[in-house]
């Protein structure tokens, strides 16, 4: 570039900014993985008197050790689980509404703030109302919340326990209040993508004879996909670190529910394994960084091409 | 571009590690008196009492429980109002955390002391649990608080010896609760045609088919995770009997013998007869379900009172009560008691509000707003009702063991691991990895 | 969509004009959806407004309405309430100035190293906030040794404008890439004028597009969160989700009161939303959509 006397202001302007986010994002990103692989010695009480245990070797064993407990499985499935219906569910959810309103219909700013009000909702108040929709307990007289309704409804065939149901699937429930909260999100990034592309486009393929499903399918899709790769990532790594909804819905301690967010909290401090817990934030992280990382690559890249 | 991003990426990277490095020492600070003194764990070492200034040391005593509700809410009101008027200079601050039976509580407390940031006392189950804050140096010993008080001739010898850490003790008990007692509703069980209360575990089981061929679904109602440990804990201690029970912690009782798997087969088809529950559920609504007849039975702490009482539910009426099938003549103890954390900031006024909670005038007015019993030996029964008259009897004649679920005979991170093993076999029941979980949490936490 | 019509002629729609149906279709499935959406909510203002509760009448009806679910959860979720107002507000405020310099510097004012600097905010945008809350715990409460005024929301408030900082920062840089023609920039640079005025003068009278949606993003994400407010704060200064967490954790959950706690403390993002939401999908679409 040119010389400093030019872009010397501009580096002092951001500089405020890059020392914080130098802090307290790489620092202390830096400062957890240095305390997840430290040696962990712990002093017990046994039979009355004081004793010494090793409880972390310290180094990449603290990862396989971890990674390797059963405990530890069944939050990393139960996250798989959770993300993979969260994701597909959101983006069928919020690209439907979007196609729903995007030609205009009568009270169409009443459906998009209907739609969109969940997201204002914090997920630890939503969580309270969705705690009892999600009552596991099932039958006349037994049932509560959405079960309940299902009874009244003579639906009995779609009870459900939910998140509590003894399945390997059961985490699927826990996404049905994520769902609700941020699909509305979605479609207004779609609507507004939708919303970007001019009508002289669907005209001129209109002339050229193709029906309305075509004109989707071949004009509009493919504009939307830039949108439709960014609404994949904002949902993807929100499902990765969700910690509230959970801990609001299932307790601060449950099992059956349990995501390596949740557990940390447990290491923390019921388990008081700092350590252990610093393993499993580096692991959440590179999971996030795994799908992230590539993006950031390939937006950067792209809009070098474009200039 | 791609290269230049990873390469300052990795540079910043570097730098900051190398920062980090500095910032953080190893944990391994107050080992020094690890394995030291051989003093027997009933022997207290020797400390000149404390003596409170008159009216108090002065300022303010923050104070962390998880009573914020109801009764145990009304009995630390009922406390701290005795604390003002024994020390009027000290001012109390309520650090209550309510939810989940505590465990939102502890984890939030275990997260100020991390950060020393501690609070002038807390509140904490006697025994196992106490000793995780014991190891890790946060508390510090009271001795002289309990020499003031009075020691052994006001506390029960067995009390105090599961406060004793190497000579040293280190909380003063408040009261005191048993947790292996069956909550029923007479009329259901009448219906039924079930007179008498069970003498073990099949029979109990054979009662509960009896109670739902008449017409109850669920003749056993339970809560979340924490409920399902004090249950299973109980069935524990009625297939093993009190002594191979202890054994369970100190090593003597394998996990995996046939005394804990037919605990487990049995905890199994107990569960056949209750509710569906899920892991945050609490536990009144356990209570409301005897009290109007949707469950025959529900094993809870006798803290469960109080919900009766608040209810409006009137004794051998509404609700009955004996101790879990097979556990006849054992007390399946939890005490909450107090404690001096390492650098609170007055400790004099620390003290003050532990010698109210050890005071005779204190342990009256707690206990009886609280519905649980005197730590105190010296405390008149018949201030107290009925419930707690008998408890305070079986106190004194019973055959004492510690709580799984409420930390009095596991510390926090065994408790844990005994709470994920639970929690999976409510949905999986599977017996054999019942017992492989809990034998593998013995060997990670036990001797 | 029009796929979909196929379904409603199958129920027999004798001779109307399919686009007709088509329409009446997409108002009833809209209609579905809305009260799909709603649905929670009605439970929530329903139980809020009953007496006595019980959890298995929850779908029915009060049939005495009142308030005294209202007026309990407001008195103990107040001084939280007022306590989350700053903190929100001030680190909306806050972060939104920062982003507004990032911004325009990573647009047109670019310095060596700056893509790659911005790239490194992006990702702190997306980084899980467990991978930095164990250093950061301790580290704030270090710093509060020093500064003991440094707690509750004034922790809250630093953090969240920290970490709004790469959102902010993206959405006025794309903001700005579109909004602030190089041309005008460079006659005013031929003009004499030095970046702070350029900013100053020509860039921030039309910031405020961008400005709507990140202050009502950061609004929003600080009055929302619960994992900072877990670790950092306590119930004495701690912002409202953590006293809503509280309210619902009680032994004996009075439910009226507990559904009131959870609309009163959804009630200034919903406010937000319902006021400035045409702003936001409008700032949607010059900012973060790109």
């Amino acid at each position: 570039m040119q010389r400093p006397k030019n872009w010397l202001p501009g580096l002092l302007m951001v500089l405020p900014s890059i020392i914080l986010v130098g802090i307290f994002v790489y620092y202390l990103i830096a400062q957890n993985i240095w305390t997840s692989l430290n040696v962990a010695t712990r002093r017990v009480v046994v039979g009355g008197k004081f004793e010494e245990r090793s409880i972390h070797e310290g180094g990449y064993r603290n990862y396989t050790e971890l990674l390797g407990s059963a405990d530890y499985q069944h939050a990393l499935w139960n996250l798989l689980v959770l993300t993979v219906v969260f994701v597909v569910g959101t983006m069928i959810m919020g690209l439907l509404w979007s196609i729903l309103l995007e030609k205009g219909v009568r009270g169409e700013g009443v459906f998009r703030s209907i739609y969109l009000f969940p997201m204002a909702v914090s997920f630890i108040a939503a969580g309270v109302v969705w705690r009892w929709l999600l009552s596991p307990a099932k039958g006349e007289g037994a049932a509560i919340g959405l079960n309940q309704l299902f009874v009244k409804l003579g639906l009995d065939g779609l009870q459900s326990s939910w998140w509590s149901a003894d399945s390997r699937w059961n985490m699927a429930a826990m996404a049905l209040p994520a769902i609700w909260q941020l699909s509305g999100y979605i479609m207004a990034l779609f609507l507004a993508g939708f919303r970007g592309i001019g009508e002289d486009q669907r005209e001129a393929a209109r002339i050229d004879g193709a029906s309305e499903w075509q004109v989707y399918r071949h004009v509009l899709f493919p504009q939307l996909s830039p949108i439709a790769l960014s609404a994949l990532i904002i949902v993807g790594h929100m499902s990765m670190k969700m910690f509230d909804l959970i801990y609001a819905i299932a307790g601060p301690n449950s099992y059956t529910a349990s995501v390596p967010a949740t557990l940390m909290w447990t290491q923390l401090f019921a388990q008081r394994d700092p350590v252990a817990a610093a393993v499993n934030a580096t692991i959440i992280l590179v999971i996030v960084a795994v799908v992230v990382v590539p993006y950031l690559w390939y937006t950067n890249r792209t809009e070098r091409e474009r200039g | 571009m791609r290269t230049s991003t990873t390469r300052s990426a990795a540079l910043l990277a570097v730098a900051a590690l190398g920062l980090s490095a500095c910032a953080t020492g190893g944990d391994s600070g107050g080992s020094g008196d690890a394995g030291a003194g051989d003093a027997s764990s009933s022997e207290t070492n020797s400390a000149e009492a404390y003596e409170p200034k008159e009216g108090g040391a002065g300022g303010e005593v923050g104070v962390f429980t998880w009573w914020a509700d109801g009764s145990e809410k009304k009995g630390l009101d009922a406390l701290t109002a005795e604390f003002e008027k024994q020390y009027p200079n000290d001012s109390f601050v309520n650090l209550a955390v309510a939810g989940g039976a505590g465990s939102n509580a502890k984890a939030k407390l275990a997260s100020d002391l991390e950060n020393d940031n501690p609070p002038g006392s807390f509140q904490g189950h006697a025994g196992a649990e106490l000793t995780d804050y014991i190891a890790a140096d946060q508390i510090e010993p009271v001795n002289d608080v309990m020499a003031a008080l009075g020691g052994s001739d006001v506390f029960p010898q067995d009390l105090l010896d599961r406060l004793t850490v190497e000579g040293d003790i280190y909380s003063i008990p408040s009261n005191i609760h048993r947790a292996n007692v069956v909550w029923a509703n007479p009329k259901v069980l009448k219906e039924a045609g079930i007179n008498e209360p069970p003498a073990d575990m099949e029979a109990w089981l054979a009662d509960m088919e009896k109670v739902k061929e008449s017409g109850v679904k669920t003749p056993l109602h339970i809560g979340g995770t924490w409920t399902q440990v004090q249950l299973f804990e109980t069935v524990l201690l009625s297939d093993l009997g009190p002594e191979s029970y202890n054994g369970l912690f100190d090593g003597s009782t394998k996990w995996d013998s046939e005394g804990v798997k037919t605990a487990v087969s049995h905890y199994k088809e107990l569960l056949g007869y209750a509710n569906t529950a899920s892991d945050g559920d609490d536990w009144p609504p356990s209570i409301d379900a005897v009290y109007k007849g949707d469950a025959a039975y529900n094993v809870m702490g006798d803290w469960a009172v109080a919900q009766f009482t608040e209810n409006d539910a009137t004794e051998g009426e509404d609700y009955t009560y004996f101790p879990v099938p097979g556990t006849d003549g054992v007390f399946d103890f939890l005490a909450d008691s107090f404690t001096l954390p390492k650098g609170a900031d007055n400790p004099d006024g620390s003290k003050d509000w532990l010698m109210t909670v050890g005071s005779a005038e204190g342990q009256l007015a707690f206990n009886k707003a609280k519905g649980s019993i005197p730590a105190r030996t010296d405390v008149a029964a018949d201030e107290f009702p009925e419930y707690q008259q008998s408890a305070m009897e079986d106190f004194q004649s019973d055959t004492i063991v510690s709580s799984i679920a409420h930390g009095a005979a596991v510390p926090l991170a065994w408790l844990t691991d005994v709470s994920s093993a639970v929690a999976k076999f409510y949905s999986a029941q599977d017996e054999e990895a019942m017992v492989s979980d809990l034998t593998s949490a013995a060997e990670k936490h036990g001797q | 969509m029009a796929a979909d019509t196929s379904t409603i002629e199958h129920h027999g729609a004798p001779g109307t004009r399919s686009a007709g149906w088509a329409k009446v279709l997409r108002v009833a499935l809209l209609v579905l959806f809305a009260a799909l959406v709603l649905m929670p909510m009605y439970v929530l203002v329903v139980t809020s407004l009953k007496s006595t509760v019980t959890p298995s009448g929850a779908w029915s009806l009060p049939t005495d309405l009142s308030f005294d679910g209202w007026v309990s959860a407001f008195e103990r979720l107040a001084p939280a309430l007022v306590r989350t107002v700053v903190m929100a507000v001030v680190s909306a405020v806050l972060a939104t100035i920062l982003g507004a310099m990032n911004g325009f510097v990573f647009a047109r004012w670019q310095f060596p190293g700056a893509q790659t600097v911005f790239t490194l905010f992006l990702f702190g945008m997306f980084i899980p906030y467990q991978a930095v809350m164990i250093p950061l715990q301790s580290m704030m409460i270090d710093v509060q040794s020093v500064f003991p005024w440094f707690e509750g929301i004034v922790v809250l408030i630093a953090v969240h404008t920290i970490f709004g900082i790469p959102i902010c920062t993206l959405i006025f840089r794309n903001y700005y890439a579109t909004a602030v023609p190089k041309e005008i920039l460079e006659a005013a640079t031929v003009d004499g004028a030095g970046m702070w005025r350029i900013f100053r003068s020509v860039v921030i009278p039309v910031s405020a597009p961008a400005a709507v949606v990140t202050l009502i993003w950061q609004f929003t994400s600080a009055w929302n969160d619960f994992l900072f407010a877990l670790f950092l704060t306590n119930r004495n200064n701690g912002p409202v989700t953590y006293a809503l967490n509280e309210l619902a954790g009680g032994q004996n959950p009075d439910y009226a009161q507990i559904m009131a706690g959870v609309l009163i403390a959804s009630l200034p993002t919903l406010l937000v939303y319902i006021v400035l939401g045409k702003y936001f999908i409008g700032g949607l679409m010059s900012g973060s959509v790109k």
